[in-house]
């Protein structure tokens, strides 16, 4: 069996200011994850403060765009198939993203994938992330 | 301060209703207010604390204090989705510790069915928060966020669909005896994996009911408790923990009751061996069988296992548990399945369940509540009540 997943049109994501960045590297095709230079880890979703040790010395990275599924699932009963997943980056972090382009069928946990930029109905463009 | 024997479970009332096209949210809210007073043998004025969550409508409590009519020293809006109600008893207990109140009241109501709801398969918006942008725009249902979980499950301890489907299983047999219970057919592992896939790999029968109604708790001080008519039930053990996607730290394995079940078996000094009946939050099957790991009723990744062949069956399996049918097959009312929980153990507790589930002589039961979403954020709540 095999189940093509396309590109599903996408809401634009509310940009609040602490954000600001991320989306605004996002319009330029770059992925940003925060990284906390006190305790050196990264996390996301990107915030003013590090999660893990309360630092607000944070600084903005470029993310090398690759990573592994953590888990995903497809959804068969949207109008338009669709597969939500967590993806970590190499940098460390798990995001929630969509895979696009791909066999829905053919999709595996631990799966290598590399970034890809979607637009969204008026707003910036999201992170998605295709089988490399 | 622990919170063991502070406080007593005294009424507990399930709104028989499960489809309500003729009644309010508030009027749904009353009539289960008014039935778990009468089951305890109390009045509205006799209330001076009241529990509410999200779903009672207006401003927090203050529309529903006023429409019933309540005079209160106490009050508390906790809101951790269906897990709320696990939490308000503690909350009840500690309040009632502390000298707040002596007569609490917790209710819940709602009306997903008649409003049409797609509780599971279409995308929830939680409004205005920092992580909102991070997910909404990946349409993610709360079936995926509870589908990721279990695939991710299979990945790492070889669990299968039809290990699952014994939960599924098992709960049907509890439903079929119980005269309220929306889905009361028994069925069997092949039916459920049989059944429509609906997010991979959760098929349709691995989903809870969608029902409107409600239900509603009397927590009392135990003095009161003890002037009163009913069965004593003790509150002995609490634990309330929150979850979420951990700064990207995810693991949809480990859920709050790793740390709820680990203070709350430590408050009431007795161990997963010694529950003789359990209510886990059956949002979905997945949701039961990370939740007893969690709890200690197994090891991680020994869910599967210890799920299968009958094992949750009142009668025939070692850990009876969600006897009037879970959120499975009976009700999970206002798509928040804690109040439930705490109600059948209760009966449980009282000798009051159906004579064909009810476990002989039990007198330690445990409730657990899972609110929200397991793959993005969730509000764990686990109780322990000892018949007195």
């Amino acid at each position: 069996m095999s189940l093509n997943i396309g590109r599903r049109q996408m809401p634009a994501p509310t940009v609040y200011p602490d954000a600001k960045p991320f989306w605004d590297a996002a319009a330029e095709g770059r992925l940003l994850v925060k990284r906390c230079r006190d305790c050196g880890e990264h996390h996301h979703y990107p915030r003013d403060g590090c999660p893990f040790c309360g630092s607000v010395n944070t600084e903005w990275r470029q993310a090398g765009g690759q990573g592994t599924i953590y888990s995903f699932s497809v959804m068969r009963r949207g109008e338009v198939p669709y597969v939500v997943a967590y993806v970590t980056l190499d940098e460390g972090p798990s995001m929630m993203t969509n895979i696009v382009d791909a066999d829905a069928d053919a999709i595996r946990i631990g799966q290598r994938v590399a970034v890809r930029f979607q637009p969204s109905e008026g707003g910036p463009p999201l992170p998605v992330f295709a089988p490399v | 301060m622990s919170l063991k024997n502070s406080a007593c479970i005294a009424g507990a009332y399930e709104h028989p209703i499960r489809r309500a096209d003729d009644k309010s949210v508030a009027q749904l809210h009353a009539d289960v207010a008014r039935g778990a007073l009468a089951d305890a043998g109390l009045t509205l004025q006799d209330v001076d604390g009241y529990f509410c969550a999200g779903d009672a409508p207006g401003l927090g409590a203050l529309s529903m204090v006023d429409y019933l009519g309540l005079k209160l020293r106490h009050v508390d809006t906790t809101e951790t989705g269906g897990s709320s109600y696990v939490v308000h008893v503690a909350h009840a207990a500690a309040a009632i510790a502390a000298g707040r109140c002596n007569v609490a009241l917790i209710t819940l109501a709602g009306r997903p069915k008649a409003e049409g709801m797609a509780t599971g398969t279409a995308p929830r918006n939680y409004g205005p928060a920092p992580d909102v942008p991070f997910e909404l725009p990946y349409a993610p249902t709360t079936m995926n966020m509870y589908a990721m979980a279990a695939m991710r499950h299979m990945h790492e301890h070889g669990t299968t669909s039809e290990q699952l489907a014994w939960i599924r299983v098992a709960a049907s047999h509890h439903a079929q005896h119980n005269p309220h219970a929306m889905v009361r057919e028994v069925v069997t592992v092949k039916d459920v994996v049989g059944s429509p896939m609906i997010a991979d790999p959760l098929h349709r029968l691995d989903c809870c009911v969608i029902s409107d109604g409600g239900g509603a708790l009397v927590v009392v001080r135990p003095e009161i408790a003890r002037s009163l008519k009913r069965p004593v039930v003790n509150i002995i053990g609490t634990g309330e923990y929150q979850r979420a996607q951990s700064g990207g730290k995810v693991d949809l394995l480990t859920t709050g009751a790793a740390w709820t079940g680990k203070a709350a078996f430590e408050e009431a000094g007795v161990k997963p061996a010694d529950i003789q009946y359990a209510s886990i939050y059956d949002s979905f099957t997945i949701t039961v069988l990370l939740t007893l790991e969690d709890l200690g009723f197994c090891a991680k990744g020994q869910g599967g296992r210890f799920v299968s062949d009958g094992n949750l069956i009142a009668g025939a399996g070692k850990l009876p548990f969600n006897t009037d049918g879970g959120g499975l097959c009976n009700n999970h009312p206002g798509n928040r399945g804690g109040m439930t929980k705490v109600i059948e153990a209760v009966r449980q507790l009282r000798g009051e369940a159906h004579p064909k589930v009810q476990v002989p002589n039990c007198r330690l039961a445990l409730a657990h509540g899972t609110g929200g979403s397991l793959g993005t954020r969730h509000g764990s709540a686990t109780l322990i009540l000892e018949r007195a």
